[in-house]
């Protein structure tokens, strides 16, 4: 056994499309004796096939559509080691289409190379993958210019695109940590210096510049951070485990701590830890942990431990720098899922502040962010979440956006412009009375969850058929449950209320603070109301939270019209009503419900179903 | 052992990545394939629920591993007490036979669990690949999704980063997790050593030829090794150039046919 350092270093290499990256990769391992045998005869074999010399790419470009059309479609990574240490080398894909794939190469990585072609120069992803690199964290890039021998070897050139990213960089705020003239290819530069093609260059080669290269250690040195993953408790046990890793800094034994943002406190009695031979008195940073508590306060996923002196912030309000990778453009009054660490809150975009234009670094004017784009945006919840800035606190200061199942952006968050509300938190609640029931007391009496089902859609779409059918069937199901329609809240609760935009406007924001109320209080409640405006119907999902769902009741305004139950859209036309949805006023259909149902195609009985088998599942406890 | 030390680093990523898949993704179940990977998996998947295993463990049998396998299952089973469902496989006859023999082979393993995912509706599976073992393996994420028959959509994969895995999915997906993705067969060895965790003695040298990579045996090959210890072992892995999966016939087959395999729902 020898007496080196294990632990390994996690480095992405990035660049434009065809700059050389796997390329590079490929030779380094080649020219440090890191490829296992047989395998450049396997090489030869492949790429003559494909009518080439030897492709050194296609040791990582494993997949035979990457082999076939010579570009990286996913990232990779493969182990190497030095004298010195180990490494894992990740490989990120530079063409556009893939850039989701770069980023989850790239995330992942203590420190990059920007690969640059020679002959090319700086180019689109060049810079936009320096920008990522920014924005992901990575503050160790070194940068090498490729393809030295397509540029016949000239100082003047490497001097030329050197200085280009440079320049670039600076602007990011990053130094480069080297620049090296290669020749992937062949080899120059990389393990060994070339003397014979470029004796100009009196640098070190990439491979002892690597080695110069820092491991990001566990951030011990900031304040404690323990993000709760679970709560186990097992039978015959009486321990209540609290499960999770510490983000940053160090839990002891005997720590008070405080949970956020429920505020409550307590003191860790005990770390646990299977099958340890000695007892724990601390966790630091990077570890997976369980703990203990002397009181049985209300702990749960999502929550966060620190020490009292020093918590995180409490909002519900945050800026962050972003990238978007959805096909979908992000706009303003979307609503997400923010993710970080095991926090999961529903978000709304509030404001887009600026998009950034990674070729100039100019922030541009416009009011959505198209896929592969950079933005500041302001994130809005309903709830109060526990946040940091990025710059305070690597680990828990970032962001992962979601959109229904998918991964649609990230970034950081910045809380320079918000002011911490713990403390208005804390002085509110003292004004809310303290229900000593919770709400999953309701939900296991009740067997199911309260939820709020919103139906939308024209009037004639079939709104209250479908409303009325789904709550008998609810109703025999023995579930808790109740329709919000037209003449019921009109003649209470909103019989002040006429139908000008504001009066229309309220009526709804009134509904959907009744609904989440009632929701709240284990029912589960279904509106039927045209709801046209995606703003009114996105302050009843703010009012509701996870409890909502929207139910777009489809069906084309024609037929609707055919249909014309109560004889309004006749009146409609002939001037008798003003302003009514679908002739003289817009319906803005929602972008993302939670499921559609096409009343046009389908009968009333198996819309019914449909929608019954959705909420089934949703409030299923 | 104070130098594996940085095995504390690989073994917390695998306990929360077990954590993670616990609380998102009912029902769940793991493939055991009896090997030294999902071994040293099974002991963390302890580890992290503090002495028990609260999901099923699921073999894959094509009732052709070698006799030891089937041995040091059923010992393990009795010391450790976890749940075992043994599913068989079904017979190359019925595999398609345009494949070539080794791959052919190697698929009844990928129908075997596309039976058993149908039957059972997992919504979760967890295996015990690895990156450095295959470079399609090194493309894989942690939480990969694939639909109802198995298939693997790898040229339009999630995004993954930060921790946060894509836990959610519409109905008829599953997900393969895979909590051991980011460790190399040295490292599972010294674990393995450093732990004290139970292997098939079929990986230990006699005389002369050992098993580095366990698999079915028509299609699986002993190397040639001298190593009789965890220690040998350890120490030939530290110099050797040889490939773990020499000794594994479907590899070698084409240079697409793992690919296909796994596009396939091959583990
Ligand atoms: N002349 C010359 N060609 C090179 C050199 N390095 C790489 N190439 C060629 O450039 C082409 C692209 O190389 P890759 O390594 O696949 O590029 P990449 O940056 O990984 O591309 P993507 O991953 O698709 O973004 C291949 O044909 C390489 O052989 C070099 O130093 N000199
Ligand atoms: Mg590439």
């Amino acid at each position: 056994m020898t007496s080196k350092n294990l632990t390994q270093l996690n480095m992405v290499i990035v660049g434009h499309v065809d700059h050389g990256k796997s390329t590079l990769i490929g030779r380094l391992l080649y020219d440090t004796d890191s490829l296992p045998e047989g395998k450049v005869e396997e090489l030869k074999a492949i790429s003559e096939k494909r009518g080439m010399d030897i492709e050194w790419s296609f040791v990582l470009d494993a997949f035979q559509a990457e082999r076939d059309q010579a570009v990286t479609i996913d990232t990779t990574q493969i182990w190497f080691k030095t004298e010195k240490r180990n490494y894992v080398i990740i490989d990120a894909p530079g063409h556009r289409e893939f850039l989701k794939n770069m980023i989850s190469g790239a995330a992942a990585a203590d420190a990059a190379i920007l690969v640059v072609d020679a002959d090319e120069g700086v180019q689109e992803q060049t810079k936009r993958h320096a920008y990522l690199l920014h924005l992901l964290g990575i503050q160790q890039v070194g940068v090498v210019i490729n393809k030295m021998d397509l540029v016949g070897h000239k100082k003047e050139r490497y001097d030329e695109v050197s200085q280009e990213v440079v320049d670039y960089l600076a602007h990011l705020g990053i130094t480069a940590r080297f620049i090296v003239p290669i020749s992937a290819r062949h080899g120059d530069n990389i393990a060994s210096i070339a003397e014979k093609t470029m004796p100009w260059y009196d640098g070190e080669t990439v491979l002892s510049n690597l080695d110069k290269l820092q491991i990001q250690p566990p951030l011990v040195d900031r304040p404690m951070r323990f993000m709760v993953q679970d709560v186990y408790r097992y039978k015959g046990d009486e321990r209540r485990i609290i499960v999770g890793r510490v983000e940053s800094g160090i839990l002891n034994k005997g720590d008070k701590l405080l949970f956020s943002p429920s505020n409550l406190e307590a003191t860790v009695v005990s770390l646990e830890k299977w099958n340890s031979e000695k007892e724990i008195t601390y966790a630091k940073a990077g570890e997976s942990m369980g703990f203990t508590l002397d009181k049985p306060i209300f702990v749960e996923r999502g929550h966060i431990a620190s020490t009292h002196d020093n918590p995180p912030m409490l909002t519900r309000v945050f800026a962050a720098n972003i990238f978007w990778i959805a096909h979908h453009e992000l706009k303003e009054g979307m609503l997400l899922t923010a993710k970080f660490g095991t926090c999961s809150w529903p978000v709304m975009v509030q404001s887009i502040n600026k998009v950034i234009n990674t070729d100039d670094l100019q922030n541009e004017n416009q009011k959505q962010v198209k896929r592969n784009e950079m933005a500041e945006v302001v994130l809005r919840s309903s709830e109060m979440m526990a946040l940091y800035s990025y710059v305070n606190n690597p680990r828990t200061g970032r962001l992962v956006l979601f959109d229904k199942y998918d991964v649609v952006g990230g970034g950081i968050i910045d809380m320079a412009k918000f002011a911490d509300q713990r403390n208005v938190s804390k002085a509110a609640d003292l004004y809310s009375v303290e229900h000593l029931l919770r709400r999953e007391n309701r939900e296991w009496r009740n067997g199911h969850k309260g939820a709020v089902i919103w139906l939308t859609g024209l009037s004639g779409s079939g709104k209250s058929s479908v409303a009325m059918e789904v709550e008998k069937l609810l109703f025999n199901q023995e579930k808790q449950v109740y329709v919000l329609d037209g003449d019921n809240v009109r003649n209470g609760l909103n019989r002040d209320l006429g139908f000008s935009d504001e009066d229309r406007s309220e009526n709804i924001r009134r509904i959907g603070e009744v609904a989440a109320l009632m929701a709240d209080a284990g029912m589960i409640v279904i509106t039927a109301f045209i709801s046209p405006f995606k703003e009114d119907r996105m302050r009843a999902r703010a009012a509701a939270g996870q409890s909502f769902h929207e139910v777009y009741i489809e069906a084309d305004l024609a037929t609707c019209e055919q249909r014309d139950p109560k004889g309004l859209y006749q009146k409609a036309r002939e001037g008798k009503i003003k302003e009514f949805t679908g002739i003289s006023s817009p319906y803005e259909a929602p972008d993302n419900p939670e499921i559609v149902v096409d009343t046009q195609h389908h009968s009333l009985e198996e819309c019914a179903q449909q929608v019954l088998t959705y909420v089934n599942d949703v409030t299923k406890v | 052992m104070p130098m594996y030390d940085y095995l504390d680093e690989l073994e917390s990523r695998t306990i929360y990545i077990l954590r993670e898949a616990y609380n998102r993704v009912k029902p769940l179940g793991m493939l055991w394939s009896i090997g030294k990977d999902s071994t040293a998996l099974l002991w963390m998947i302890r580890k992290a629920f503090y002495g028990r295993v609260p999901f099923p463990m699921i073999q894959l049998d094509t009732e052709m591993e070698l006799p030891e396998v089937y041995e040091f299952r059923d010992q393990l089973v009795k010391d450790w007490g976890f749940e075992l469902k043994v599913e068989l496989c079904p017979p190359e006859e019925e595999m398609d036979q345009t494949l070539p023999p080794a791959t052919r082979s190697a698929t009844r393993k990928t129908e075997g669990l596309r039976n058993l995912l149908l039957r059972d509706q997992y919504r979760g599976m967890i295996l015990g690949i690895r990156r450095d073992e295959q470079s399609m393996r090194a493309k894989e994420r942690i939480f990969s999704p694939r639909t109802l028959d198995g298939k693997w959509d790898f040229k339009d994969q999630p995004a993954e980063l930060w921790d946060q895995y894509k836990t959610d999915f519409p109905q008829g997906t599953h997900v393969r997790i895979h909590p051991i993705l980011h460790w190399t067969e040295l490292d599972i060895w010294r674990y393995t050593l450093r732990e004290k965790i139970p292997y098939v003695p079929l990986y230990l040298s006699q005389n002369g030829k050992r098993y580095r990579s366990l698999g079915e045996k028509n299609i699986t090959f002993p190397i040639d090794s001298n190593a009789s210890t965890l220690e040998e072992i350890i120490a030939e892995l530290e110099v050797t150039r040889q490939p773990e999966r020499a000794g594994r016939a479907m590899d070698h087959d084409s240079e697409d046919s793992f690919e296909r395999l796994r596009a396939g729902g091959y583990m």
